[in-house]
């Protein structure tokens, strides 16, 4: 290669007031087509003490199943009210939380589908570089063919992955990442 | 589909280990568990792209956010953004924050005993052009110190943040300023292995970009990973 990857920085404790300004947490208007989820949790250090400094960012396709993407060339209807990316910052409790749509299923390597998933990358003070996991959801049948979870075999670690109601069918699906130790969530290489 | 084409690994000289003690807030914000490799879908090599069929509002002139002018040495901060294959990355979205002229961040939780600027907020965003070029006006930052170890002061610097074409080639890194005696010191950077890619974060400044009695040029350029191939040939279609 002719040229040298920038490294990567933290992102610091100081990015509130730029990076959040413009990308925010809620993906959805009124028009966007599918259905409203919200998505919740909190950030935890090895302690099992919150971030009150990360940054949370999502990317998903729409209710179809397609990424707002030149490289998704599927077959499947755009949403010109949906573009499948947002950004929070985690609270002084470490929380945070998005209003999106729960997305369709995309496909995996070969000929495989990929059951529906949110993608999600975790920044903070303290992390040098940012962190890649995904969120899927309890109640889809579809995870247990899921390629990328299937790379998981310890029940515990893929477990990390699953997004679960908080109180039963309507309420919001709450997702924790754990940067480390119990309950540490699994993060992918890329 | 065809699997997408994947893009080349991170640069192991250049990308730092989660867990650097050095930088004591790594040690409780590290994974202990390896990362799990997966292949690379369209989920990862698809991303927000600007412009494709959306766009934000730009602010490339961080002097110009309040009714006065900000106190400090007044900066441009210019380049491209390319992939590994030097090919440029129009329509990605740069956005950058810093300090101001006294090192103090217009953020609650810095309490560096330094005064704030009320004519300066210190966060930008611009969408590179069709040559992959970005341009900045704002001012220089100060140094800072912060609570790593004793007298421990970062030096001054700009946050950058990118996202490139796809999901995996989101980058946040800082920009340093040459000639800067904090950087051997400074364990954020030293965080970078490779000595080489940690001058990449550097930038240098350019005579030529510098404007007439009005404000020094400083170039930085930012390489996001690669591909070897385009992977369609109708891509710039969109």
């Amino acid at each position: 290669m002719a040229y040298g990857q920038t490294p990567s920085q933290t992102v610091g404790p100081f990015f509130h007031f730029a990076l959040p300004k413009f990308e925010g947490p809620v993906l959805v208007t009124d028009k966007t087509k599918g259905e409203r989820i919200t998505i919740e949790g909190r950030v935890l250090d090895g302690d099992g003490q919150p971030l009150n400094d990360a940054m949370i960012e999502i990317w998903q396709a729409n209710a179809a199943g397609r990424y707002d993407h030149p490289e998704d060339q599927q077959e499947k209807s755009l949403d010109p009210d949906f573009h499948g990316f947002g950004r929070c910052a985690t609270d002084k409790d470490g929380r945070y939380s998005f209003q999106t749509i729960r997305p369709g299923p995309v496909p995996g390597p070969g000929n495989t589908l990929q059951a529906p998933h949110v993608n999600v990358t975790v920044f903070a003070r303290g992390m040098l570089k940012h962190l890649v996991t995904r969120m899927y959801f309890e109640d889809e049948k579809s995870n247990a063919d899921d390629p990328i979870l299937g790379r998981i075999p310890e029940e515990t670690r893929r477990s990390t992955l699953i997004a679960r109601r908080k109180n039963g069918k309507g309420t919001p699906f709450v997702f924790d990442v754990v940067l480390q130790g119990k309950g540490e969530t699994v993060f992918f290489d890329v | 589909m065809a699997d997408p084409i994947p893009y080349n690994p991170q640069d192991k000289g250049a990308w730092p280990p989660s867990l650097f003690p050095p930088y004591t807030s790594t040690v409780k914000r590290a994974p202990k568990r390896p990362l799990v490799l997966i292949p690379q879908t369209l989920s990862e090599v698809t991303g927000p792209v600007y412009g494709h069929s959306r766009a934000i509002p730009e602010d490339s002139d961080l002097t110009k956010d309040h009714t006065g002018e900000p106190l400090g040495e007044r900066i441009i901060v210019a380049g491209r953004v390319l992939d590994e294959n030097g090919r440029p990355q129009p329509g990605t979205l740069v956005e950058i924050w810093q300090a101001n002229a006294a090192g103090r961040y217009r953020h609650d939780v810095d309490q560096h005993p330094a005064p704030i600027d009320p004519n300066f907020t210190g966060g930008g965003r611009v969408i590179t052009d069709a040559e992959g070029r970005y341009r900045f006006t704002t001012i220089k930052p100060g140094a800072y110190p912060w609570r790593n170890h004793h007298n421990a002061w970062r030096p001054a610097h700009i946050h950058f943040s990118l996202f490139g074409p796809s999901y995996l080639t989101r980058l946040v890194t800082q920009m340093f300023f040459p000639g800067d005696p904090l950087i051997p010191i400074d364990p954020i950077m030293n965080g970078v292995p490779d000595p080489k890619a940690r001058e990449r974060m550097i930038c240098k400044f350019d005579i030529n970009l510098t404007q007439p009695e009005w404000a020094l040029g400083y170039q930085f350029d930012i390489v996001l990973r690669g591909r070897n191939a385009t992977p369609l040939d109708n891509d710039k279609d969109h």
